[in-house]
């Protein structure tokens, strides 16, 4: 039996226009542009500097701080800059960027195939981040922290999110097709790192071909720790906690991890990522991304090397056709409206979706709240979005901290079914940069008290010490004066 | 090349409040039809009347408030307000009534609290209310329901026109002649004399349900809140709390003592039992928000109505139970905060 997430939308998946054609990598383009923040945490390190020469695979960013992922070149050639470039993130404000000029030749820095079994958990992990591993699933939190984070449970239940749930997104759909055995590998190797008993592979069930591939693929392999499991097509279904809690039934604690119980979540792409770059010496330079929308000519999804401009792909997709109302990074439901087509594809890239006015349908006139509830019963982490809108309007932080603002997943199932057609996600998303901000202060303020009351303890304490050493004095004098007493 | 932006989701349902008004209106449509059937065209002019003033009440208030006029006056919320006030008064009532009573929900009871989305209280019930505590002789003059076993004079279509636009009856008529109490007050009158409830029932305005004509007019409000369910316009948990809470205390009182008590059949058969349970309770700006906080609510609605009618000082009870209940929502929807994903309460 699958329990049932709370909510959740069924949404017209658009994905087969992207899933008629095989996989397709298209040629590295004449300069490719590499964040240095291109994952969740702190930016790499840059290893080279304007002028090197550098290797397709190459170093060129180290992690330096416990959160955070190398970055390697894509190509080879020079290092024309470092320099900020804009990029496409939900914040705004350009980033610094290795700017790298294709010489063309396609020189790959070699490096052996590693036995992940000869390695012991710990340095498996360590391997791991060298590759530059982030999860591919969106989010492109580096996977080396997490499975360290993982490795302190004793045998964590792997799970591998190749749910999907996104409209129009098809990657992890042409990835499972096609290269089966290459994620299947990527489980074995995550497996081992983790010390895990046990992986489930979710998929959802508009994927029969994933499916049924994934399951010749793993008939083949005689694995008995690692399962498929086909689960209904529910958006956000595939959100970390949300597919954790369709598979095991078990929530994950608001203020923990999955690992408190006992569960790992990695996308079956990140899986894939791993076994390339431990069987092929490939760290993670080149990804799948779904171009996809009415206003692509040919939909499909394009092996991509990191740094391509978006306008590319389009390219290779014979171009734009009709006026593009929107150019999204992701699906329709959380994916980001870029201003231009002149952006790097990064690590967290997973879809392009040139969008037609029919694809889409955006907001009319913001009409009141009627508080119909339909939002509550779309929310996913059962959150009252109703409420939380009205206290977001007053600022009243005590009342959004205590209905649950910050568990809020910014799915948009809340917008997708207001009929005042009120921005809630959006709403939500700008109010808790201000909620931490006032939990912080507040946080810090207790401190200050704190410090306050022990200054004040400790001048009463020095008070005090002084007034009885003052007395000893004095009696020691009174003694004094009575010598005979 | 350069593309707009917008925040994500860049889908969201053809959905509207628009639409959500528009199929409550269609919901109301059969049962309107029915009470035309039984109770003459008196509905259609105080429907008329209620709509068009609450939509002038709304263009004052929101030309007042500097507010847009257009989206607003296209909601289809004052028309609603009009609609549901109209709905609970006799059909033959002074074109006053409706009127103020309109004016009234609409310029107080919704935007001197801040207009659509902002009303603690039901807009419709407070217009009624005032009318009810302020001209409760008029609001008594109700019709008998037209079959042909029940030979009564009725008014015709001019005369009708007539007496809701003189406000007094055409000179052929008299109130004794023509006016009928709802089967809620024969009820409550025959009782209080001292009848038992089956003599009582031998009036032949009562069938075998309740009073004949209302128990068409109540299924019709079943049949279009239950189309209003089908399409999740409204959730069950309001209008099921409020009917088992009326029909539930209803049938062991009865049960207690069948003589003096009319049963769950009568009740949610009869007065405003179907139109608050579907269409003035379920309204959700004034309404509980959670699932467990609306059935809190809707059962309050039911309880208080069921106590109105047998021991109160009212016929019927509905309008007084929802606006009771409206007050309690702050408090309702404070307690009733549901557990959120990740937390363990």
């Amino acid at each position: 039996m699958t329990p049932a997430l709370h909510g959740g939308l069924r949404l017209p998946g658009n994905k087969q226009r992207s899933t008629q054609k095989p996989l397709r990598l298209i040629p590295a383009p004449d300069q490719v542009v590499l964040p240095l923040d291109q994952h969740a945490g702190a930016p790499a390190v840059a290893t080279v500097r304007v002028g090197d020469r550098v290797l397709r695979g190459q170093l060129i960013a180290r992690a330096e701080s416990e959160i955070s992922a190398s970055l390697h070149a894509s190509v080879a050639g020079t290092v024309l800059a470092i320099e900020p470039r804009a990029v496409p993130y939900h914040r705004n404000g350009p980033s610094t960027c290795i700017v790298i000029d294709n010489d063309g030749s396609d020189a790959t820095a070699s490096v052996a195939a590693v036995d992940h079994a000869a390695l012991d958990p710990r340095a498996l992990c360590e391997y791991i981040g060298n590759g530059g591993i982030v999860g591919l699933g969106g989010a492109a939190f580096p996977t080396a922290p997490k499975l360290r984070r993982g490795q302190q449970n004793d045998g964590p239940h792997l799970i591998l999110n190749g749910a999907e749930c996104e409209p129009w997104i098809s990657c992890d759909d042409m990835l499972m097709r096609e290269h089966a055995q290459q994620i299947l590998r990527g489980a074995i190797i995550l497996c081992h790192a983790l010390q895990a008993a046990r992986c489930t592979v979710v998929i959802e069930d508009d994927k029969p071909v994933a499916e049924s591939a994934m399951r010749a693929a793993q008939a083949e392999l005689h694995d008995e720790r690692i399962v498929i499991q086909s689960v209904p097509t529910i958006y956000p279904a595939g959100g970390e906690n949300q597919i954790i809690t369709v598979v095991t039934g078990l929530e994950v604690p608001a203020s923990g991890l999955p690992s408190d119980i006992g569960v790992l979540c990695h996308n079956v792409g990140t899986a894939a990522a791993v076994a390339r770059w431990l069987d092929n010496g490939e760290p993670l330079i080149r990804r799948i991304v779904t171009v996809t929308g009415s206003g692509v000519t040919e939909p499909g999804n394009l092996e991509v090397w990191l740094g391509t401009p978006m306008s590319q792909l389009v390219d290779h997709s014979g171009g734009y056709s009709g006026s593009i109302a929107r150019l999204l990074m992701g699906g329709s439901m959380m994916g980001l409206a870029l201003p231009s087509d002149d952006l790097p594809v990064v690590k967290a890239s997973n879809c392009l979706v040139a969008a037609l006015p029919a694809d889409l349908h955006l907001r009319g006139m913001e009409m009141p709240c009627i508080r119909c509830g339909n939002c509550s019963e779309a929310c996913p982490v059962m959150l009252l979005p109703q409420q939380l809108h009205w206290f977001a309007r007053s600022n009243d932080f005590a009342a959004l901290e205590s209905l649950g603002l910050m568990d809020c997943i910014e799915c948009g199932c809340c917008d997708y079914v207001c009929p005042s057609q009120i921005p809630l996600a959006q709403q939500f998303r700008q109010a808790k940069p201000a909620l931490v901000e006032r939990l912080t202060s507040k946080q810090q303020a207790s401190l200050a008290r704190q410090r306050y009351e022990s200054r004040d303890q400790r001048l009463e304490r020095i008070e005090a010490e002084r007034q009885a050493k003052l007395a000893e004095k004095r009696k020691a004098m009174t003694q004094n004066n009575h010598p005979g007493g | 090349m350069t593309f707009g932006t917008s925040p994500a989701p860049h889908v969201i349902a053809p959905n509207s409040v628009r639409r959500v008004m528009r199929l409550v209106l269609f919901a109301l449509a059969p049962a309107i039809v029915m009470h035309i059937v039984f109770f003459g065209v008196g509905l259609l002019v105080q429907l008329f009347l209620g709509a068009i003033v609450a939509l002038l009440a709304e263009a004052i208030a929101l030309k007042l408030r500097r507010k847009p006029l257009q989206p607003f006056l296209t909601d289809g919320s004052a028309i609603i307000t009009g609609v549901l006030l109209a709905m609970c008064l006799p059909p033959l009532a002074p074109w006053w009534l409706v009127v103020s009573g309109s004016a009234f929900a609409v310029l107080f009871a919704k935007h001197l609290y801040g207009g659509l989305g902002s009303n603690p209280f039901n807009p419709a019930m407070v217009g009624y209310a005032v009318l009810l505590v302020s001209f409760p002789a008029q609001l008594t003059q109700w019709l008998p329901p037209q079959l042909a076993d029940l030979q009564l004079l009725r008014p015709g279509v001019g005369d009708t026109f007539y007496t809701v636009f003189m406000g007094h009856l055409p000179a052929h008529l008299t109130w004794d002649a023509i006016t009928s109490p709802t089967p809620l007050t024969s009820m409550r009158n025959s009782l209080s004399m001292g009848m038992t409830m089956q003599e009582a029932q031998a009036n032949p305005m009562f069938g075998a349900m309740g009073g004949r004509g209302w128990d068409w007019i109540n299924l019709s409000l079943l049949g279009g809140g239950v189309w209003l369910l089908v399409l999740r316009i409204v959730r069950w948990h309001i209008p099921l709390a409020m009917l088992a809470a009326i029909a539930v205390p209803a049938a062991v009182m009865n049960a207690v003592d069948p003589g003096a008590y009319p049963g769950a059949t009568f009740h949610l058969t009869a007065g405003a039992s179907m139109l608050g349970a579907f269409f003035i309770a379920t309204d959700p700006i004034s309404a509980a928000t959670s699932n467990r906080g609306k059935l809190i609510y809707g059962a309050g609605i039911g309880l208080i109505t069921y106590v109105i009618r047998t021991w109160g000082g009212y016929p019927d009870g509905v309008a007084f139970a929802v606006l009771m209940m409206n007050a309690a929502v702050p408090l309702i929807d404070r307690y009733t905060v549901p557990r959120v994903y990740g937390h363990t309460r």
